[in-house]
């Protein structure tokens, strides 16, 4: 598969290692997606790596990503400038089908850069609020200077009906906010157990133990959704690499019901 | 060979190479292994001598007619940076082809089908798969000499090649040497295969020919060198993941990748993105990989599957089990390559039984057996 | 206006304990407030305090020469504090109001004696704070993954 052009028309740092590039195809198609799904980044002559769509489902005239600089590739995306051609291949997998929630209550956890990938979803039941019941975002950051998109979350409390709740790993004198887990934060979301879509995105562990936190509240595990991980070559399900045994990663998934997941999630180097 | 090249073909078929049969451009008879045979156990391939003329007296070679449709390395797109320093990728064209491959045992057949299903049959196919397999015309043979690792009986992929089962093919030929002679029952299976063996001519076959190739067939369906017992074999792997069976086995695995570099539905393989030093012109290679590969399951830092033990554990479950979840059939032909060019000889037959007795023992326990 | 035996059946950490061991129990609390960036203990001070938060909430911080780290908080509905049964009973952080705190302070002594003396009430007090304990050495030792770290 051959990449499109995509040139980078704006940029703005995030956090200290984080960015969000916005881009638009050189020859004018929109990509349009769902919330969830990622596409194939490529910095010419550097390399390319998944990353998971951060932008607006309604938008599709321009693609962003939200990119963490943590290794060659990553950091050649992250600190493109306006102007700079990147290769694009997708988008691919199995999203977060939010749609499928309506007229449920939905809590959305986001730990760390995991926030990137959920943020489509919570723009796509905004659009759309009176569709869904009770809306919570818990939100776990490192420290306060690395949570990402924090104009949005006030503006999605204030505006939205969005019940956001967010808490640090660590925090800093000035910071007036939480400081725990965001397991932490799970007596805080209102939510019908049975009537509920919980969405998850973050480190494996951060994901198991939400997961175990709603499965204890009564929510059952199909109702559930995780975004998985692997190592990914091709992102088309013909490379082999992001396999969880049965489970191709970039096709089955990312997001999976945590109930197909849970026990290959307790199995050690599966 | 001669009425294939002349319909345009690049024909590809068995020939003796380094000391194996292995596959490569045929034009004559002599090219192929005439008068060759091979002996094959764990750990050990070797060629012998025949005497009695025979072109298809082995079993297998290294590899199976996969790298003629799947390269080891291909390049899928190039890219030049221009004078505004942009760069355009382009799809790398093949000129290749059409390919006749000559010489396809039954396994390899089923396994050619394997690659059909996984490469061409899914959400996204592979264009250059696609492109060496188009009008690619397929001479299947029939096994008269099994090797010592060969279990496709068990497997339910040959040794006779059947229409219907595996890849689709044209002919499919049965060498006969017996008081009668030596000769060749040739079956047409599409109508191409009608009209190429019209013009190779022949005599048409009759139930005494027909009952003599089912009699070779049989013969080797009856000489297999080993088994694997299939039945619940996927649950039997997904059960298995705490079996200490597999310690035992990375004890002596060297995480080589020899077993899927030879396997004939492998089909793992890597991207690399390579410049030159400028940066200025960018290609992309697709390249053949192994799950034994350290890197293969790199993730933030880390490997998932760090051990050998885990990786081991990967290939054979996904080969007998994962893969028919994935894709409906079981992953392996039984071809028996794995186990003959295995440096330290594990033979996965022996490794699936060993799972099997463990499972039986447990049961016995639960049950109170004394 | 209620008293502190009355609001205390309220908060989680007293759930399942009966009226007479709350009775006694409240007989070493105050009421106390803070407003926000107030301490209500420092790191080294005699820590003789238990505290139960009816509202706000507490940072608890250590002091660096770069700036205070604030290493977990409290809440409404949870408690603070456990270095009164520990010897030599001292605060390890320093705990600052971060809103508008109000809570019940229990002296720490006086709770000492009246576990001596009534073992059944120790035992379902030191019950409660082993499970506080539990919690919060969990959530320090997963966050010592740095799961949000660069890896």
């Amino acid at each position: 598969m051959v990449p499109r052009s995509f040139a980078v028309t704006r940029t703005r740092q995030d956090t200290r290692d984080t960015a969000t590039l916005w881009l638009e195809a050189v020859d004018g198609a929109p990509l349009a997606f769902q919330p969830g799904q990622f596409t194939m980044l490529h910095a010419y002559g550097v390399g390319e790596v998944p990353v998971s769509i951060s932008g607006d489902p309604a938008d599709g005239g321009v693609l962003q990503h939200t990119i963490r600089d943590v290794g060659s590739v990553s950091h050649a995306l992250a600190t493109a400038e306006s102007g700079a051609r990147l290769g694009v291949r997708g988008p691919f997998g199995v999203g977060w089908e939010v749609g499928t929630a309506r007229g449920h209550d939905v809590v959305i956890v986001a730990g760390g850069i995991g926030l990137a990938p959920l943020r489509p979803a919570v723009l796509e039941i905004c659009a759309d609020r009176a569709a869904y019941g009770e809306i919570t975002l818990l939100y776990g950051a490192r420290t306060p200077a690395e949570r990402l998109f924090t104009d949005e979350l006030s503006r999605w409390a204030a505006e939205r009906g969005v019940a956001v709740h967010v808490t640090v790993d660590r925090g800093d004198e000035s910071w007036r906010g939480q400081v725990g887990l965001v397991t932490g934060l799970v007596d805080r979301a209102v939510f019908r157990p049975a009537l509920t879509t919980v969405l998850v995105c973050g480190p494996e562990v951060m994901m198991r133990h939400t997961a175990a936190a709603f499965l204890d509240r009564g929510v059952a595990p199909s109702d559930i959704r995780v975004s998985m991980e692997r190592n990914m070559k091709c992102g088309i399900g013909l490379c082999g690499h992001c396999q969880l045994r049965e489970l191709f990663i970039c096709q089955d998934g990312p997001v999976l019901g945590y109930g197909l997941v849970a026990s290959l999630l307790t199995q050690a180097e599966l | 060979m001669d009425v294939l090249a002349g319909r345009g073909y690049s024909v590809i078929g068995p020939v003796v190479k380094d000391g194996a049969i292995d596959y490569g451009p045929v034009s004559k008879v002599s090219d192929l292994p005439v008068d060759w045979g091979d002996e094959q156990a764990p750990g050990s391939y070797r060629l012998r001598r025949r005497d009695d003329g025979m072109l298809f007296g082995y079993a297998n070679g290294a590899q199976s007619v996969k790298p003629v449709f799947f390269p080891a390395s291909e390049v899928i797109w190039r890219g030049l940076r221009d004078d505004a320093g942009t760069v355009e990728p382009r799809r790398e064209e093949h000129e290749v082809g059409p390919y006749a491959v000559l010489g396809v045992r039954s396994c390899d057949l089923h396994a050619l089908g394997i690659h059909d299903t996984v490469l061409l049959g899914r959400r996204f196919a592979d264009a250059s798969y696609a492109v060496r397999r188009a009008d690619a015309f397929v001479v299947a043979v029939s096994c008269s000499d099994p090797a010592g690792t060969c279990f496709c009986v068990s497997m339910g992929t040959g040794p006779r090649p059947m229409a219907g089962r595996g890849a689709p093919f044209d002919l499919a030929m049965t060498e006969i040497l017996d008081a009668a002679g030596h000769r060749f029952l040739v079956e047409a299976a599409s109508e191409r295969g009608v009209e190429v063996l019209r013009e190779v001519g022949g005599r048409i076959a009759d139930d005494r020919d027909r009952a003599d190739a089912a009699s070779v067939a049989e013969s080797a369906a009856g000489r297999m060198g080993r088994t694997m017992d299939t039945a619940g074999l996927k649950d039997l792997l997904y059960g298995s993941a705490d079996s200490p069976m597999w310690d035992e086995v990375a004890t002596r695995c060297l995480s080589c990748s020899n077993c899927t570099m030879v396997c004939p539905t492998c089909f793992c393989t890597d991207v690399q993105d390579i410049t030159d030093l400028t940066g200025d012109s960018v290609q992309r290679e697709r390249v053949w990989d192994s799950c034994f590969d350290s890197q293969h399951s790199y993730l933030h830092g880390g490997s998932v599957r760090r051990t050998t033990k885990a990786r081991y554990r990967q290939w054979m479950t996904h080969k007998l089990a994962s893969w028919i979840d994935q894709f409906g059939t079981s992953g392996c032909v039984g071809c028996g390559r794995c186990i003959a060019w295995c440096p330290a000889g594990i033979d996965i037959t022996e490794q699936a039984a060993v799972l099997r007795k463990e499972a039986l023992t447990h049961a016995d326990d639960r049950r109170g057996a004394t | 206006m209620r008293t502190i035996a009355e609001e205390l059946p309220d908060h989680p950490f007293f759930a399942g304990l009966g009226s007479d061991a709350l009775a006694l129990v409240a007989g070493c609390a105050v009421n106390v407030h803070a407003r926000p960036g107030e301490y209500l203990f420092r790191e080294g001070e005699s820590a003789d305090s238990f505290f139960v938060i009816h509202e706000g909430r507490v940072a608890l911080e250590m002091r660096r020469p770069t700036g205070a780290a604030v290493l977990d908080t409290a809440e409404q509905g949870e408690v603070l504090g456990w270095s009164w049964l520990v010897p030599p009973y001292r605060w390890t952080f320093d705990g600052r109001a971060v809103e508008h705190v109000r809570a019940v302070r229990f002296d720490g002594g006086c709770l000492r004696e009246k576990c001596a003396a009534d073992p059944e009430l120790g035992y379902a007090l030191l019950q409660r704070i082993v499970r506080v304990m539990s919690s919060r050495l969990h959530s320090a030792r997963v966050r010592l993954l740095d799961l949000y770290g660069a890896s």
